[in-house]
């Protein structure tokens, strides 16, 4: 709307009249205006708005001139886009500096709408795309050269000289680049996803362009939403498993299960070494199921698949706590490599109770006062029960008895 | 061009300067506005698909990859199933993908809650995440507990406990996982006290009302804290494990 000004109207010098419509509202981007039912005259140059009437009368009316204006649609308006477009959008260049005051200082929008009561005739839609296409504005100054009166002329017209689209210089042409850009962006996308087949063929291009989007916006605000689960969603979902095993792919149930573990042991060893080699299992399947994508694995295939992950010689085993939790948990968390790494902490300390091993090790202090049983029933830790609670000392049978 | 020189011309060109900074800053806000519109346009257009074309989707290995780097680059949900006819049988992909989805809001948020949720709380964070359409604002507190149902075959490392009426807390998180009972007794040896209570949890470590009582509650019940009613505001929780280390210090 800030691009519009208030002008006389009145036709310049090499300026032609061309078209009119009556009964056209204006809207600034998605805003309605106060600019309702008038009458657009379009020229060579400019479209003028006015109150019917006002335009014939010479009285003062809204002007854009067209050099603005670098592309233009019909918008289909109702649910089904019956009766044919109702309105036109007009992409507009920025505000060029020192021109006429008009109606609006700023706006957030870099398009405005042109609505007709009407619908709009296609023959306007022609006229005006081939007027912005002609540029006879670019043109003019030439003939304003041989032109007597070319002192006149410029003081009417727009003091401003148009910038020509062509050679892009200076920061005007660089938005306008910018802008340009933008349109091919928003126009593949919409082309894109006009329906699957499309995507299907653009999807190479849509990713590259999810991806540039995301990240721009990553840097600008931290992160593409505040939500935490969207943001925990799409880091799950871009550790992708390219290829997820499908029941369909294997001619026995046992065959299937075996592939899956594999998958998911190969997927799961550098998430479990990250989160201090123990998951519970309902984490594991929520993990694997957003990395399959929509290949989703139901409960019990998940289960079966860790159960044969010591089968297939994985670096991880599931292990089913006293409590009836299922956990899948590395091997090096296993019995063996707990009660030797336990015992070595007894050395250092003297004693440990299980809350002190929670502490150390950074575990719960349920799977703390388990790391020592199992330390105890190796033989490697001897019990201290009294009233201060329950504590474990080194077994010196081991090193001092001989 | 004409030479500058003097302090008027170094002047102008610091005004210069200023004023291509600002233009700068002007068209990046501008640049940046646009990037979250198309964000926007994405991110429908992709809820869109997914919901309607999801088996056209799953035939295509390689599409499929596509879409999902799409999602994830944008955040969107590529699970978004319906509750179908057939997922009123138990049949089809709905609870498991409602699954998926309550396992994820929990993990998402169990930094915050120690793996303790309302299912009120978890339905509408659920629903936020799941994107605009309607019909995710219809999933109910029972597609949720059917949906946890299945999980049950996990033993009880997933639990729903019922709180009162129509009233139900997810616990997302085993005992043995849980790390709450270690930060309880980081927090008392800090202090030196070897006590603590619910209102010092709350207040100094950000906990809610349940999360603290109820890793207080285990404790007790492990034999590990003391109860101490003398207080006349509030219970106190005694460590008998640091009381050598307080009488000592």
């Amino acid at each position: 709307m800030d691009r519009f000004e208030y002008i006389e109207a009145r036709l310049f010098e090499g300026e032609n009249y061309l078209k009119r419509e009556k009964g056209v509202k204006i809207y600034d981007g998605e805003d309605k205006t106060q600019y309702v039912d008038g009458e657009v005259i379009l020229t060579t140059h400019r479209i003028l708005w006015g109150k019917a009437g006002d335009i014939p009368k010479g009285l003062t009316c809204l002007s854009l001139p067209l050099y603005y204006v670098f592309c233009l649609e019909e918008e289909n308006s109702g649910v089904f886009g019956l009766g044919g477009p109702k309105r036109i959008l007009l992409h507009l260049g920025p505000a060029l500096p020192g021109k006429r005051p008009g109606p609006a200082v700023v706006s957030p929008y870099h398009f405005i709408k042109f609505s007709f009561k009407d619908g709009v005739d296609p023959l306007f839609f022609k006229a005006l795309n081939d007027a912005v296409n002609a540029k006879a504005w670019e043109r003019t100054p030439q003939q304003q050269l041989t032109s007597s009166e070319s002192v006149v002329n410029t003081s009417t017209k727009s003091p401003v000289t148009p910038v020509n689209s062509k050679i892009r210089s200076g920061i005007v042409g660089i938005e306008r680049s910018i802008e340009e850009h933008h349109r091919a962006t928003d126009e593949s996308i919409s082309v894109a996803f006009q329906d699957l087949r499309k995507l299907m063929e653009k999807a190479k291009e849509m990713v590259s362009i999810s991806k540039t989007i995301s990240t721009k916006i990553r840097e600008k605000q931290g992160d593409i939403s505040e939500d935490d689960t969207v943001r925990f969603k799409s880091y799950l979902m871009s550790l992708g498993i390219d290829d997820p095993v499908t029941r369909d792919a294997f001619r026995s149930d046992s065959d299937y299960y075996l592939g899956l573990a594999q998958q998911i042991s190969d997927m799961m060893v550098s998430v479990l070494m990250d989160c201090g080699g123990i998951m519970s299992l309902a984490d594991v399947w929520c993990r694997v199921n957003r990395a399959r994508g929509l290949e989703l694995i139901s409960p019990e295939d998940l289960l079966n698949a860790c159960k044969l992950l010591g089968t297939i010689d994985a670096p991880m085993s599931l292990r089913k706590f006293p409590s009836g939790a299922c956990v899948l948990q590395l091997n090096s968390q296993s019995d063996e490599e707990v009660a030797k790494v336990t015992s070595q902490l007894l050395e250092e300390n003297g004693s440990l109770t299980p809350v002190k091993l929670s502490q150390l090790a950074n575990v719960s202090v349920l799977l703390a006062r388990e790391r020592l049983f199992t330390t105890e029933r190796r033989g490697l830790a001897c019990r201290d029960e009294s009233i201060e609670g329950l504590a474990f000392y080194p077994n010196l049978f081991l090193t001092k008895a001989a | 061009m004409r030479r500058r020189a003097g302090v008027g011309a170094i002047q102008k060109q610091k005004l210069e300067q200023e004023k291509y900074k600002e233009k700068g800053s002007e068209i990046q806000e501008n640049q940046f506005q646009q990037m979250c519109k198309q964000l926007e346009v994405f991110r429908e257009n992709l809820e869109d698909f997914a919901s309607k074309h999801k088996n056209e989707i799953k035939k295509n290995a390689q599409f499929r990859r596509q879409f999902q780097e799409m999602c994830a680059a944008i955040g969107v949900d590529p699970l978004a199933s319906g509750k179908g006819f057939w997922s009123v049988l138990g049949i089809g992909d709905f609870y498991y993908e409602l699954g998926v989805q309550i396992v994820e809001v929990c993990l998402a948020t169990n930094y915050k809650n120690g793996g303790l949720i309302t299912l009120d709380e978890l339905r509408s964070k659920l629903i936020a995440a799941r994107g605009k359409a309607k019909k995710h604002q219809d999933i109910t507190n029972e597609d949720l507990l059917a949906a946890v149902k299945k999980l049950r075959i996990f033993g009880n490392g997933f639990t729903v406990i019922p709180i009162g009426k129509g009233k139900w807390l997810v616990q997302s998180v085993p005992g043995e996982l849980n790390l709450d009972q270690t930060l309880v007794l980081q927090k008392a040896s800090a202090l030196g006290t070897a006590w603590v209570s619910a209102s010092i949890l709350t207040g100094d470590l950000r906990w809610n009302e349940t999360r603290a009582q109820n890793a207080l509650n285990h404790m007790v019940k492990e034999g590990l804290a003391w109860v101490d009613t003398q207080d006349t505001s509030e219970t106190l929780y005694w460590f008998p494990s640091m009381f050598a280390e307080c009488v000592s210090a």
